[in-house]
């Protein structure tokens, strides 16, 4: 408003990321998980599409490949946007604000002599009954709104933080979560259409041309599992929606009854519908950083990817107990059992135990709190 | 007032930033935007409290109004899931149209009442909705050595 100097936002942006298209898309260095996503998915539709559907349409309805083609293009979609969108990040403070902040900060502490490291900087706040503690984070130099945290991959406070997905290759936030959630869900929709498919092509070729049966096991053995896992994350988003709750909150049990009885959820509104529809269908609001005239084309915040064992879901626990190393594994080890297709995965009974194990990877992570 | 300034242009040019105050963010009820309606210090010798306290409830009105939750929210939701969100190519959504208007009230608001003060106002949004900015400006023609110190002691002696 003051002054309009001649450099972007973009170009001064103190986070770890980098930009292409003149601004109007934000990355990280290291996007690899990303476009492993990416790949996997348009190689398992692609197989589908070109070796099964034929076949249904033929013999079936030609609804099947139109439905799964718009499943398909609304994955990828709201892959695109919960990557490419800006999930929420906290500009950091000016100088002139990080200033005030410290004179506010001091005034309340009291002087203190060299080498003497103040108490950590707390705020308390009643929200609905419920007194809320917000952190000052020492890299963005405010104090976080509640619900934000600071997002150690990506270097930035995020508002509303869920977890840092790399399979999205973002944070996923307060403006991105209905994207993440939206991709997650149509995912897990695709997989079970093209796993049932997949299955049926099978069963109807194998009553035609009397196919091998080891075909018909291993494969769909695996494939079963990835559905599975991938149901299972949308199903705990799911839950997460009708509770207003965030991945964070649920891991670390900020509202559980297990920290003090009368504990609640001081965001939730009661209702489940309310909370969905608050979630999902909120506001969406502007950008700071948008210098683009394009609203629609907001910014990615990919990060490095860590590779470092993460924390994993609550939920992951409950489904995996044997596990020490709970994760998800991909639901894109769907493989088309025609005959003209060689199978990416051995089709022999001799499958090793293990392979299934090193092709599961960890899906999403909830990034350790910075600056506390 | 000890400084006048007649528009923002001369604010701009004949005036030095003194100080700068912040009005964070109330968090009483919740995450929804809203901004502390207590007044400043500083500025109790260049505006009145009244002309203030209007101008923040009124732009936590429209935060609230915009984050309003209802029918039209939901039904641009849902519209906007439908056609996988490529409806904000062609139309901008609620929250955005009062961003808008909040813009043109802010500007409205300096030019009318602030910028006469050798105040200005900063859009929350360009901080990322984490405080509203307020500058204080001092006449470069008065005394250089206050330009550091609280607007009490900084207004001129002509």
């Amino acid at each position: 408003i003051i002054t309009r100097t001649h450099r972007r936002k973009w170009q001064i942006f103190p986070g770890r990321n980098r930009f292409y298209c003149n601004g109007r898309v934000m990355m990280a260095r290291q996007t690899g998980v990303f476009y492993l996503t990416l790949v996997l998915i348009m190689v398992t539709s692609g197989l589908f599409f070109a070796f099964d559907c034929p076949f249904l349409a033929s013999n079936l309805t030609p609804a099947i490949p139109v439905i799964g083609g718009v499943l398909f293009v609304f994955v990828l979609g709201m892959l695109f946007r919960a990557s490419f969108s800006d999930p929420g990040v906290l500009p950091r403070a000016t100088p002139d604000e990080a200033a005030d902040l410290e004179r506010q900060i001091d005034g309340a502490n009291g002087p203190s002599g060299p080498g003497y490291r103040p108490p950590p900087r707390i705020r308390e706040v009643v929200i609905n009954g419920q007194t809320v503690k917000l952190k000052y984070c020492f890299t963005c130099k405010i104090f976080r709104p509640p619900r934000a945290s600071h997002c150690s991959l990506c270097d930035n406070c995020v508002e509303r933080f869920d977890h840092h997905c790399p399979w999205v290759g973002n944070c996923v936030g307060k403006r991105n979560y209905r994207f993440f959630y939206l991709f997650v869900l149509s995912l897990s929709f695709l997989t079970v259409f093209i796993f049932a498919f997949v299955i049926t092509h099978v069963i109807l070729r194998s009553n035609r041309t009397g196919f091998l049966s080891a075909l018909k096991d291993s494969p769909v053995v695996v494939c079963f599992f990835s559905v599975w896992s991938i149901m299972g994350l949308s199903g705990f988003h799911t839950y997460l929606i009708s509770s207003n709750q965030t991945t964070n909150e649920d891991i670390k049990g900020s509202w559980s009854t297990k920290r003090a009885k009368d504990n609640y959820n001081p965001y939730s509104y009661g209702n489940i519908l309310t909370n969905c529809c608050a979630a999902l269908c909120g506001i969406l609001d502007n950008l700071f950083i948008s210098s683009s005239s394009l609203p629609f084309l907001l910014f990615s915040s990919f990060s490095s990817i860590s590779l470092l064992p993460p924390p994993s879901l609550s939920f992951l626990l409950h489904l995996s107990p044997s596990s020490s190393l709970p994760s998800i594994s991909l639901p894109f080890l769907l493989f088309s059992p025609s005959s003209s297709l060689p199978c990416l995965l051995s089709s022999s009974s001799s499958l090793p135990p293990g392979a299934a194990g090193s092709l599961v990877v960890r899906i999403c992570r909830s990034a350790t709190e910075q600056g506390s | 007032m000890a400084t006048e300034f007649h528009n923002l242009q001369e604010l701009r040019h004949s005036a030095s930033l003194a100080n700068k105050v912040f009005l964070q963010r109330d968090y009483s009820e919740g995450t929804t935007c809203r901004f502390q309606t207590k007044f400043p210090s500083e500025l109790e010798s260049r505006i009145e409290r009244t002309l203030f306290e209007d101008t923040v409830k009124t732009l936590n009105n429209y935060y609230a109004e915009a984050e309003k939750m209802g029918g039209q929210s939901y039904l641009e939701g849902c519209l906007a899931c439908a056609t996988a969100y490529l409806i904000f190519l062609c139309m901008e959504t609620r929250y955005e149209k009062v961003l808008k208007k909040i813009g043109r009230y802010i500007q409205e608001q300096n030019e009318k009442i602030y910028a006469p003060r050798g105040l200005l106002i900063t859009d929350p949004i360009e901080r990322g909705m984490r405080v509203i900015e307020i500058s204080i400006y001092e006449d470069r023609g008065s005394s250089g050595s206050c330009s550091g110190s609280s607007s009490t002691s900084g207004s001129s002696a002509r």
